[in-house]
């Protein structure tokens, strides 16, 4: 009866094990957080172009997270990217109408994000408007186009 | 040339015949997998599901952490070499962790599973078919599928995802120790970079979706060949050795097909 | 002893895949008596259990016992009707995970909704009644053949059924525990007046137990009787069995050609073939 005890508890401390492992790998790994999306909210950006954007890459504003980006779109009006961004709860009512949003590139080959930086209206970003100031991401070839043209023109 | 032709002809019957017996093989594998899945689970049924747990999850714990810790370790040492030419060992973390939970830890914790807990599957089923024990209990009233081969599948299912976990866990950590502890990556990006390109749906979900297939794979084929073998100790070293030999090929096989349904966009 | 027949085979053909093994064998087997069925190895002994058993099905012809044909019934009634059979297999076939005072009660756990107190009494009467009451503890591993052959002629009676079947339960015993078994078959023959079919080809001890035999060979039923009808028979392939004479109508020489002819015949003919 003893042995089957333990052997009870080691199976529970297994499945224990598991879920645990589950949850690191979840939040640790996989970056979820436990805050649900009561707590966070939307804007809209079009940029020209995105680059290597993904959707869950990061937001920054400063350099420190903020946000995630949710998903692309192709606007099929305006033929440009229409990307969503969730932003933490706190920044709702703080962003002003003139904000910026641009594509960033950590180091020269690292992941592309997006970079916040505010600007001075009065007015604010609520939830779900959009973003009208944006800098679409380099591209290296377009980037080298021009240094060629340049120097062809000089 | 007759007798040429006539081998030929012969050659291609073998084959069929071969075909057929495969075939064969596979339906009587399918019915016995229907037949003792579905047992109703009963009190006495969960204490011998335990104890099969305990058989074949618990006790193949410690080989799975131990390999997960060295594979993760391992992983961080060759891909910082190869990240830091391009000055992107920020991307370590990444790289460790999507190619622990999509590839490695599913398939080889299945193929440690196999070879762990499979074989000795095998062996102890075949045994109790050598000294007809399953005989005697169908003769005593007792159907052996409920009673001896159910527990065990279903032991199996559940232990090998879990073993998975446990396995991605162990070798993230591994890559930890090695790449920020050892050679110094920023902890900080390991870290994020991690969480910015891992995805919990796409990546942990489609990692453990892997393990349940391998799963069912694996213990199906060990427990099968343990019923299924020629009842003498011949029959059953050759059944333990085709189970291992099935398992890995089948579990590389479906990793193959399932990488290119969830990653390869098909 | 009644003469109330309990198994009736019929006409019983059964073969594995082009290997023949039974042609047609019809017996009848009355209650309460111990009935032997002998023959040489290889012959189908075991297989006759299994197809009473229900485990097997013939190819054609009727197994009836107690007047069910077993064969044409459904799985939970076969189950039904093996819950009154007990059979007594030739290694034991002990439950090796569980010690022998739980093999004993596995039979009793599956089918009864006894409180454990009362399995617990019955269990040690049917240990008692095999001789090995102290040896509830160990598992089957730490058993000798005898005494596992012993705690598995227990567990086969723990159900108190109305047929037991043995299969070669003499086979590969030291003369003591051979003895203790031929005891044990016929007092608890006697004792729960069951019915017993006693599958061996151990002449000396079957025909000290048995009360009616039937001696198969290729397949069909060669001679049937009284031990003693059995032992006076003149039949040249019953007297061969029965006073285990090295040639007679079951060759000593496996089928060849002559011994002649072989040696000294040309390499290329053997090959041949």
């Amino acid at each position: 009866m003893k042995r089957s005890k333990t052997m009870e508890f080691g199976v529970g401390l297994f499945m224990l094990a598991g879920i645990v492992g589950l949850i690191f790998l979840g939040l640790r790994v996989s970056g979820l957080s436990l805050a649900t999306s009561s707590e966070t909210f939307h804007l809209d950006a079009n940029f020209s172009n995105i680059g290597g954007l993904k959707p869950r890459s990061r937001v920054t504003m400063a350099g420190v997270t903020v946000g995630r980006v949710e998903s692309i779109n192709l606007d099929t009006e305006w033929f440009d990217a229409r990307v969503t961004l969730r932003l933490n709860n706190d920044l709702e009512g703080q962003l002003s109408e003139d904000t910026t949003a641009a594509i960033l590139t950590s180091g020269l080959l690292g992941e592309q994000y997006i970079g916040l930086s505010v600007g001075g209206a009065p007015e604010v970003l609520e939830d779900g408007d959009t973003i009208r100031d944006t800098q679409s991401a380099l591209v290296l070839e377009e980037l080298i186009q021009q240094f060629v043209s340049n120097m062809a023109s000089n | 040339m007759q007798s040429k032709f006539e081998q030929g002809i012969g050659y291609i019957a073998r084959w069929g015949r071969k075909g057929c017996d495969v075939m064969e093989a596979l339906g009587r594998a399918g019915l016995f997998l229907g037949q003792s899945a579905v047992g109703v689970p009963s009190r006495e049924g969960w204490s011998l599901w335990l104890r099969q747990m305990h058989f074949v999850g618990v006790l193949s714990l410690a080989i799975v952490v131990v390999s997960g810790l060295f594979i993760g370790m391992v992983l961080a040492l060759q891909g910082y070499t190869i990240l830091v030419d391009f000055g992107a060992e920020q991307a370590l973390g990444q790289m460790v962790a999507l190619s622990l939970l999509r590839e490695l830890a599913p398939v080889v914790a299945a193929l440690l599973f196999a070879g762990r807990a499979g074989s000795a599957l095998t062996a102890e089923i075949g045994l109790m078919k050598a000294t007809e024990q399953l005989t005697s209990m169908e003769m005593i009233g007792v159907d052996p599928l409920r009673r001896i081969i159910a527990p065990r599948l279903w032991a199996g299912f559940v232990s090998l995802p879990i073993l998975t976990v446990g396995f991605s866990v162990v070798g993230i950590w591994g890559g930890y120790l090695v790449g920020v502890e050892w050679l110094g990556v920023f902890e900080g990006s390991y870290w994020s970079n991690m969480q910015a390109s891992v995805s919990f749906i796409g990546d942990v979900g489609n990692g453990i979706i892997k393990s349940l297939v391998f799963a069912v794979v694996v213990t199906w084929i060990a427990v099968f060949q343990g019923y299924d073998l020629m009842p003498t100790s011949e029959g059953i070293s050759r059944a333990t050795t085709r189970t291992v030999v099935y398992s890995s090929l089948a579990v590389l096989g479906l990793d193959f097909v399932l990488t290119a349904v969830m990653f390869g966009g098909l | 002893m009644t003469d109330v027949p309990f198994i009736e085979i019929e006409d019983v053909h059964f073969s594995r895949g082009s290997h023949e093994i039974f042609r047609g064998i019809s017996m009848i087997i009355p209650q309460g008596n111990v009935t032997a069925i002998m023959g040489p190895s290889g012959t189908g002994k075991t297989t006759l259990l299994k197809l009473i058993g229900g485990q097997l099905t013939p190819d054609r012809g009727r197994i009836i016992v107690d007047g069910q044909d077993v064969h044409r019934l459904s799985r939970k009634a076969l189950f039904a009707l093996r819950k009154r059979m007990g059979m007594l297999f030739q290694s034991g076939a002990l439950f090796s995970d569980l010690d022998v005072f739980e093999n004993v009660a596995f039979p009793l756990r599956v089918h009864t909704d006894l409180p454990d107190a009362m399995i617990r009494d019955l269990v040690l009467l049917k240990l008692q009644a095999v001789g090995l009451r102290g040896a509830r503890h160990l598992t089957p591993a730490e058993l000798s053949g005898g005494m596992a052959r012993r705690v598995a002629l227990a567990r086969a009676i723990a159900l108190d059924p109305e047929l037991i079947l043995y299969d070669e339960p003499f086979v590969g015993q030291d003369p003591i525990s051979m003895g203790v078994l031929v005891q044990l078959i016929k007092r608890l023959n006697q004792a729960l007046e069951l019915t017993s079919v006693v599958v061996s080809h151990d002449i000396k001890e079957t025909l000290s137990i048995a009360d009616y035999l039937y001696l198969l060979a290729d397949g069909q039923v060669v001679a049937e009787g009284t031990p003693q009808a059995l032992n006076a028979n003149q039949d040249p392939r019953v007297s061969q069995f029965v006073h285990g004479e090295p040639d007679g109508p079951v060759p000593f020489h496996y089928p060849a050609e002559t011994l002649y002819s072989d040696i000294l015949g040309p390499v290329t003919a053997t090959r041949a073939g």
